[in-house]
């Protein structure tokens, strides 16, 4: 059994995900996968690359799925999928090597891969199932948040973000700092009622979900015609002496 | 206490960080390369870039997987066995040029119109037009006449500019946005961007789109409308606003022809078309002096309404008035077209009181100084913050040309046309409507270039491309009757037209980036037949000779007779040029270059090279220099510095000059490529704010335009909602003049050559049984494969594998098909067997699947037994490129104005089948891997530490 931090560290960094602008095109997890197969966690792999039963380790991954009624009623939802780094993570706890751990620091869940036996008590402790095996390495792998970017000195500072917001086309995620209620990711989880995925797990996900934002309301029933009672083609005649200037 | 191990935060991410211009699509955004150790570490955004301000979407995310693919072609080929047998030989590029410049040779000795050049996802088109203009062939296009040619037309002859490329929603204004069918096609990443800016700024998204997938599932308001009735739905609109005087009439006469008198002569050669004055000015009525006067003048009271005398004693009518008459009859009422478009007609009014509301009660002001055309200064610039977007799903009907005019029409009367949070033109458009020039191609004759550019505007029957015994100059029958605003060319038709003879043979093939024998052609097993097909008189192939260039092992490959291989995007030099299809915003023009990253580890070239290469060996005009010697001998690079279209205007805009710091106009700088290299492979120029809107009335803009060469004069654009080139080919079916169509195209032409636009029954539905193919289908466009299906994406391909076909919940249950059945989909043109999934959110006379996701087995490196080949299909196969005519003329599956090829016009019927093997439908046997491709992995370690 690996332990968690005594106590939450000064920042807990998560990511705000807004299911009202995600259009589902997987920029995300694509842009996310380039980074990270040369990164902290390389390679990600991919068993059958060019082959049937093609499969991969995916730190993202964005399902498509309706809901909620039957033909125009239903609501089409794009679900985008990553570890949501919990302050309760149950991933660590069950691991017997000490492999999965939370950063003190920060509270990035990580995986020493050294150490893991690849047993898979973690991801059938994550109900989200973040957790990606990597069949040919035998070993556990799973979103680092960007860790080797995040902090990267070899980066500009504004490239500092995980590669999955920095990449998103319409902005529908944020990162940021949980500890601080001034954060942006603080802000928005306020402003727009973000909510915890699966709260009854107890697990208690620093990263947030923002819904959809409720529809625009339509607009009035119709425009009343400004029909004149003339025969003919007297429809026209309100533009008769329409005075118009070019 | 828990001991966390030490992990490197900082590790070295490159040795060096390039920036050029991704091609996972057509989108054209600005990329960061980082290269670590000679291999491309990771492919981000550029956040100074006009087009994507740093973000990536999903295939530009996944671009090293294309650089890397291992079926990327290695050295040229040359067939040995059948054609489409996949039996090559690999040659030294010596020999292959040698042996193309041999048949090309002999073409321009003898008729060169026997060669088809035809190029597919090319964003060198000013390269290749005019290669082919100076080889003298008309037979030239790109793929815009199977993708979008229906819109860009649509705009290009009413509004001056067109959704994409030439124009875009007010992102940050617009309050009301509209979106017609599937548009995951192109501007990826400024959609989804502006998409979210929207909804984050509280403005309503309503899609109308048979389909929720993509967008629309984040719109506000679905609209899934049955397809091919997005017009009537439009002029439902229209209709409302019409009779609710719901309508900007200062912006009609300021900026339209609303106001510009139509001669009423029934029968007389020039009725419907403007009455003009001596000096061929456009009349209108003033109101203030009674009297006629130049409709461009300014400061007069036009009417609107109307029947006025013109000189001559005949009568004409303001164009607006004809459009009042037309759109306010009960025929267009929403109670009229609510059954047809398969929506309530209350909710089509409610639609028309939301536009209403926002137009006209939700105005927005800039306070921004600015003088309009004449000379009047403004002291704010009005916004009518409606904007609309639409593409492929509009084009792709043979409805289109007339349904994006009507779109125009819509948001014209609403005056949120070039405005604030309205639709917005990019330089360099407006342009003149119809933009020049004409199309050339009469009187090709041996060794001798074209007068002009093979694709262009016609504006009447004097411009077409016909023989004097009226025969079509072209292979594809652009510019013919067939198809008389064939910007864009008709390349579904070439290999049909070339295998039939008709309207004669040629003799070479010479395509680049084109998947002809796959998914990017309709009738694919047809067409696969036709490629192979021989002559039985001579032995010979009826399609004598095929030259191909693709960077990788796709279907078409192994049609070919010679197989030239490209480089990949992150190999060469490009330019994204104004002179072709730019990448401007609305704030300001911009262009753009690609440079190597890497360089190529194969025996490849890129093509545009090449095809100067090419240009020199067989001496063309403007590749020869007057000594015979190759006028740019460096390819491409060098053809990009110092090709001049006019003086001083080259393919780049940026950096030119002796000193490098003239822009838009100005000598060769051979220091240019240098230059955009520094500042990250683009050119923008940020207008002044004054200049940002109404650009076709704004005189600081014209101005502008006039100097960088958009414009030659700086007179205003007048917008055209009546349209007087189409009713001079009306004119032409009804008799008059020196150039009319065959009699069996007089009623064709007669219908769908409007001056307004009209709606009418798609032409397969309208030819075919309804009770035999009692339902739609259309294809969706994933918006992380579209236009990158070439790479065969180890990563793309995880996300999407195969595809199904998509049925409503409740269709399923009418045909008795439940997920994960087999069923045999059956059009007039043949069959397939797919495997079935069901949906919600799809109108319910509509099936639906993915594009372009079925492979051939073989193909790409992709192991026989892929999902791709095995269970993912194509809706090709049910497409015919001709119509089902009743005396079987062969007319094409195509608008009747413009050629665009009319995919989505399809009609099916869908009944359970067998699973038996749970294979798709039709299969075909395995292509060979081509010699030099290697096996591809089984694992990909691609990162993974030495």
């Amino acid at each position: 059994m690996t332990s968690l931090p005594a106590a939450p560290g000064e920042k807990r960094l998560g990511l705000v995900i807004d299911l009202d602008t995600c259009v589902g095109c997987h920029a995300c997890a694509t842009n996310c996968k380039e980074w990270n197969t040369s990164g902290h966690s390389a390679p990600l792999t991919d068993i059958n690359a060019y082959q049937a039963e093609q499969r991969g380790v995916w730190f993202n991954r964005v399902f498509t799925y309706e809901a909620g009624g039957q033909g125009g009623e239903a609501r089409t939802v794009h679900f985008p999928k990553n570890c949501l780094h919990c302050e309760k993570p149950d991933c660590v706890t069950v691991c017997p090597t000490g492999a999965s751990y939370k950063r003190a620091e920060d509270g990035i869940v990580l995986i020493n891969h050294d150490l893991c036996i690849g047993c898979k008590l973690c991801s059938w402790a994550c109900p989200y199932g973040a957790r990606e095996f990597d069949e040919d390495e035998g070993v556990m792998k799973k979103c680092t948040l960007c860790i080797d970017k995040i902090y990267n000195e070899n980066l500009p500072e504004t490239d500092r973000t995980p590669a999955c917001v920095a990449t998103c086309p319409s902005k529908a995620r944020h990162f940021g700092d949980f500890a601080d209620p001034q954060s942006n990711v603080s802000q928005l989880t306020r402003e727009r009622g973000g909510f915890d995925l699966m709260p009854e797990t107890g697990y208690r996900p620093t990263s947030k979900y923002l819904p959809p934002r409720p529809g625009k309301r339509a607009g009035a029933a119709r425009l009343a015609p400004v029909e004149q009672s003339m025969g003919g083609g007297g429809k026209f005649l309100r533009w008769v002496d329409r005075v118009l200037s070019r | 206490m828990f001991d966390e191990p030490q992990i490197d935060l900082s590790p070295s991410v490159a040795d060096e960080v390039k920036f050029t211009t991704c091609y996972m699509c057509a989108c054209r955004c600005g990329i960061k390369v980082h290269v670590k150790d000679g291999q491309i570490r990771y492919i981000e955004g550029n956040r100074n870039h006009p087009v994507n301000k740093g973000v990536l979407c999903g295939k530009g995310s996944s671009g090293i997987m294309q650089h890397y693919s291992p079926a990327r072609l290695r050295k040229p080929l040359k067939r040995v066995g059948e054609r489409g047998a996949g039996e090559f030989v690999e040659i030294e590029w010596d020999e292959a040029l040698a042996l193309a410049a041999d048949w090309l040779g002999n073409i321009r000795k003898t008729d060169p119109k026997k060669l088809a050049f035809f190029t597919g996802r090319d964003q060198s088109q000013s390269l290749t037009g005019w290669w082919a203009m100076q080889f003298g062939t008309p037979n030239f296009a790109a793929h815009g006449g199977f993708c979008s040619v229906n819109m860009a037309a649509a705009g290009l002859y009413t509004i001056g500019g067109s959704f994409w490329e030439f124009g875009e929603p007010d992102w940050d204004r617009a309050k009301y946005f509209m979106m017609f069918g599937v548009a995951e096609d192109h501007d990826s990443n400024p959609i989804k961007t502006g998409l979210g800016k929207l909804k984050a700024r509280g403005a309503k998204f309503v899609s109308v789109n048979p389909i929720r997938t993509g967008y629309s599932a984040i719109a506000d308001e679905w609209i899934g409308i049955r397809p091919g009735t997005d017009g009537l739905f439009v002029l439902a609109l229209v209709h409302e606003l019409l009779h609710a005087d719901k309508i900007d009439l200062d912006y009609l006469v300021r900026y339209t022809n609303a106001h510009w008198l139509v001669i009423r002569d029934d029968g007389a050669a020039d009725h419907g078309l403007f009455a003009r004055d001596g000096d061929g000015d456009h009349l209108c009525w003033d109101a203030s002096q009674n009297a006629l006067v130049k409709a461009k003048k300014a400061d007069v009271t036009p009417s609107v309404v109307g029947e006025f005398k013109l000189p001559d004693g005949r009568l004409a009518v303001p164009a607006f008035q004809l459009i009042a008459e037309r759109y306010m009859d009960a025929r267009y009422s929403p109670d009229a077209v609510a059954d047809q478009c398969g929506l309530p007609a209350d909710q089509i009014r409610r639609i028309a009181a939301e536009l209403a509301e926002v137009a006209f009660e939700q105005q927005i002001e800039l306070d921004v100084e600015w003088t309009d055309w004449a000379g009047r200064k403004h002291d704010k610039i009005v916004g009518r913050p409606v904007a609309m977007h639409a593409m492929r799903g509009i084009s792709a009907h043979s409805n289109g040309f007339h349904t994006c005019r009507a779109i125009h029409l819509l948001q014209t009367l609403l005056g949120a046309v070039e405005c604030p949070g309205g639709f917005r033109f990019k330089p360099p458009f407006p342009k003149p409507i119809p933009p020049g020039p004409k199309p050339s191609g009469r009187g090709a004759a041996p060794m001798k270039p074209l007068a002009g550019m093979p694709l262009g505007f016609t504006s009447g029957p004097e411009d077409l491309l016909l023989e004097a015994d009226g025969s079509p100059v072209r292979i594809d029958k652009a510019y013919s009757w067939d198809a008389p605003i064939a910007a864009h060319g008709l390349m579904h038709m070439v290999i049909s037209n070339a295998w039939k003879g008709d309207p004669y043979k040629i003799d070479t093939l010479f395509m680049y980036m084109a998947n002809m024998s796959w998914n990017s052609t309709m009738n694919t097993k047809g067409v696969m037949e036709m490629l192979t097909d021989k002559d039985p008189s001579t032995g010979q192939y009826r399609i004598p000779r095929i030259i191909y260039s693709d960077a990788f092992a796709s279907e078409m490959v192994s049609y070919a007779d010679l197989v030239l291989p490209d480089t990949t995007y992150l190999e060469r030099w490009d330019c994204i040029s104004l002179l072709d299809r730019p990448i401007c915003e609305a704030d300001g023009p911009a262009d753009a270059i690609r440079q190597p990253i890497v360089q190529p580890d194969r025996d490849v070239r890129p093509f545009q090279s090449v095809l100067l290469d090419l240009g020199a060996r067989l001496k063309l005009p403007g590749m020869t220099n007057e000594d015979g010697s190759a006028k740019y001998p460096g390819g491409y690079p060098d053809y990009i510095v110092n090709h001049e279209r006019a003086p001083g205007i080259g393919p780049l805009a940026g950096w030119r000059g002796p000193k490098g710091d003239e822009h838009g106009r100005g000598a060769p700088n051979k220091n240019q490529l240098e230059a955009y290299v520094d500042h990250e492979c683009f050119w923008h120029h940020d207008l002044p704010d004054d200049q940002k809107f109404y650009k076709f009335a704004n005189l600081a803009y014209l101005k502008f335009a006039c100097h960088m060469g958009f414009l030659g004069a700086s007179d205003q654009i007048v917008l055209q909602l009546y349209s007087e080139p189409l009713q001079k080919f009306r004119l032409a079916a009804e008799g008059h003049g020196p150039n009319q169509p065959p009699d069996n195209m007089r009623a064709r032409v007669k219908a769908t050559f409007d001056p307004l636009p009209i709606w009418y029954e798609p032409l397969e539905e309208s030819m075919v049984d309804k009770a035999q193919y009692p339902l739609h289908a259309l294809t969706q466009r994933p918006m992380i494969m579209y236009h990158s299906w070439g790479s065969q994406n180890v990563w793309l391909r995880q996300i999407l594998g195969r595809n199904k076909l998509y049925v409503s919940t409740a269709k399923a249950r009418e045909l008795g098909l439940v997920d994960g059945d087999w069923a045999r989909v059956t059009s007039h043109n043949g069959s397939i067997k797919v495997q079935i999934k069901t949906m919600e959110g799809v109108n319910p006379d509509t099936v639906w699947t993915w594009n372009a996701i079925g492979k051939r087995a073989g193909s790409w490196t992709l192991a026989p037994d892929a999902p791709e080949a095995r269970k993912g299909f194509l809706l090709n196969h049910l497409i015919s490129e001709l119509l089902p005519t009743k005396d079987g003329a062969r007319v094409s599956n195509s608008d009747p104005v413009t050629g665009q090829a009319a995919w989505f016009d399809l009609r099916v019927r869908v009944e359970k089948c067998e699973p038996g093997a749970e294979v798709s439908e039709p299969q075909f046997e395995p292509l060979k891997r081509p010699p030099g491709v290697a096996a591809p992995p089984s694992i990909n370690r691609y990162g993974a530490k030495a």
